[in-house]
């Protein structure tokens, strides 16, 4: 039997057309990107093109994007590099409570250095607090980064609103966009966004590879030092294959954006509808309209999450949780209980997120599948005995 | 993280679960807010277990240690049950993963916790039972709640 893949906020599996674009950079156009002769020569070309495509999807200028080795490192780079370079402005940087961890550590590994940082609160939603944002920023502020969309609860921030505060303020604005590039539609003209992370596994391109826009007028200092590639900005010769794999992935993803964007959400609201129909005592997570299109995050009350993905595994489902156990910590997720959630009811959190390859058919195996696992489960559960002889709830 | 093939099997069909009706001692221990609860039922007949039964809320090697240590004293008397020490359950399992250890713990106390229940029940005062079985104020070490 195949697998059923429902972590497409994980990674995704590299679009075959996308490898067969990268494939002649892997082979015999093996040349450097930065040398003279004809080899050398195509791969620039190669990675120029890349560029442009990538430049064009979220209506930039092609100097204005930096490739680097993923979403991580455009956040740290983002980050820091806006910190050190504008440190005699100020030494002020905001963000959110919700910020995928390549922010969240980098703003803490700022603090150390002299930095401050505010970290603004969300809704039980997930949005950002608009006036708490707006009356953080002070004369010192240098920095807001607010993520596109949460990874693990698919809402989508107000980041046309921010955009503007940020603009009346005259505060660089960066977004972590890892989520949404391929699946939202983005400008960062009309959004004012002034730098923007994005990372090509997780719309169908290959794995090490993503990009950082950063706005003509923006200062900002390089954290890897070397060569003059990227126009002094991230030194080390180019990952040609990756970029150019980047460029068909998000040319393709864009090609296609009303489509998948339609089918996407057909699959996500059926099994939502599923869900609600069949499994008592749930809880849909994150904000109900305002989300990623594949999105679906459901906590099932009186029972682990960990548990439950194993179960799945055991029927060839890949999910995701924000259960302790899977955080790596003691701790259920940072974004879960950031909306106020309980302990015990984050600790029963499903992360679906649907792709281009899922069916209905998927989403049909995937909901019996639950509705057996969460059955038994809950009949294995110590507080759902309780909950049902009216001594406990959540 | 990877589990041992042990520990699949015990969390993919976990042995004895279920309660025990007129049980003869019943601990729970774990916290929901930690993400682990287990409740242990013994049957005791002539100082031997000859029944037990778990209830757990918690992660695969929550649920495999339960599994495993329900098998591991059944058949036993209080006192070899008493003596069950979490490195047994952790080998009888072929190991855990570092960050799933306390789960181990976890099954060692919610047995100590019923044997405690079972002294109770024959006369013995509360903390007299839980020195008695080695019982902890506190059953989870990581929160205070």
């Amino acid at each position: 039997m195949s697998i059923r893949y429902f972590d497409h906020a994980a990674t995704t599996k590299l679009d075959s057309e996308v490898l067969e674009k990268m494939m002649p950079y892997l082979t015999e156009e093996y040349g450097n990107a930065s040398s003279i002769y004809k080899i050398g020569s195509s791969a620039r070309c190669a990675v120029e093109d890349a560029r442009e495509k990538i430049a064009t999807a979220i209506n930039a200028k092609v100097d204005e994007i930096y490739f680097t080795a993923g979403g991580s490192e455009s956040d740290n780079t983002a980050l820091r590099g806006v910190a050190y370079a504008n440190r005699e402005k100020g030494n002020h940087i905001i963000t959110s409570k919700i910020e995928h961890p390549a922010i969240l550590n980098t703003c803490r590994a700022l603090e150390k250095e002299g930095f401050e940082v505010t970290y603004i609160n969300v809704d039980s939603d997930g949005i950002v607090d608009l006036d708490e944002l707006r009356s953080a920023i002070k004369d010192t502020t240098i920095l807001i980064s607010i993520m596109f969309a949460n990874n693990e609860i698919g809402t989508i921030e107000p980041i046309c609103e921010i955009g503007k505060i940020a603009r009346e303020h005259n505060v660089y604005f960066h977004t972590d966009a890892v989520q949404a590039v391929g699946n939202l539609k983005i400008d960062v003209e009309e959004l004012n966004i002034d730098l923007l992370s994005m990372s090509s596994h997780k719309f169908y391109g290959p794995k090490g590879v993503g990009a950082l826009y950063v706005r003509r007028s923006v200062k900002f200092n390089s954290l890897i030092y070397g060569g003059h590639q990227e126009r002094n900005k991230r030194a080390g010769t180019e990952n040609v294959a990756g970029i150019v794999g980047m460029g068909a992935a998000i040319e393709k993803a864009y090609k296609n954006f009303d489509k998948t964007y339609t089918y996407l959400l057909k699959l996500r609201e059926h099994y939502i509808n599923e869900v609600e129909k069949k499994i008592p005592y749930i809880k849909i997570n994150g904000h109900r309209k305002m989300r990623l299109p594949g999105n679906a995050n459901i906590s099932f009350k009186y029972i682990e999450g960990e548990a439950l993905l194993l179960n799945l595994d055991l029927k060839d489902i890949c999910a995701s949780s924000g259960s302790a156990c899977t955080s790596g910590s003691l701790d259920p997720s940072h974004v879960l209980l950031a909306l106020g959630m309980s302990h015990e009811v984050a600790h029963g959190s499903l992360r679906i997120t649907f792709g281009v390859d899922n069916t209905m058919e998927d989403v049909d195996y995937l909901v019996d599948s639950l509705c057996e696992i969460v059955n038994r489960l809950r009949n294995m559960s110590p507080i759902y005995e309780e909950f049902l002889n009216g001594k406990y709830s959540m | 993280m990877m589990y041992t093939k042990k520990v699949i099997d015990h969390y993919t069909n976990p042995r004895n679960v279920g309660e025990i009706k007129e049980a003869s001692g019943i601990g729970q221990v774990g916290n929901p807010v930690c993400g682990d609860i287990m409740k242990m039922y013994l049957k005791i007949e002539d100082n031997v277990i000859v029944d037990v039964k778990f209830k757990t809320f918690g992660c695969g090697a929550a649920i495999a240690t339960s599994s495993v240590s329900t098998e591991l004293i059944k058949g036993k008397t209080v006192e070899d049950a008493l003596r069950l020490t979490n490195k047994e359950v952790v080998d009888s399992l072929d190991g855990l993963p570092p960050i799933k250890l306390h789960c181990s713990v976890l099954a060692e106390e919610a047995i100590r916790s019923a044997i405690s229940d079972y002294y109770q029940k024959n006369g013995m005062s509360k903390k007299d039972a839980d020195k008695k079985c080695g019982v902890k104020d506190k059953s989870c070490e990581h929160c205070s709640n």
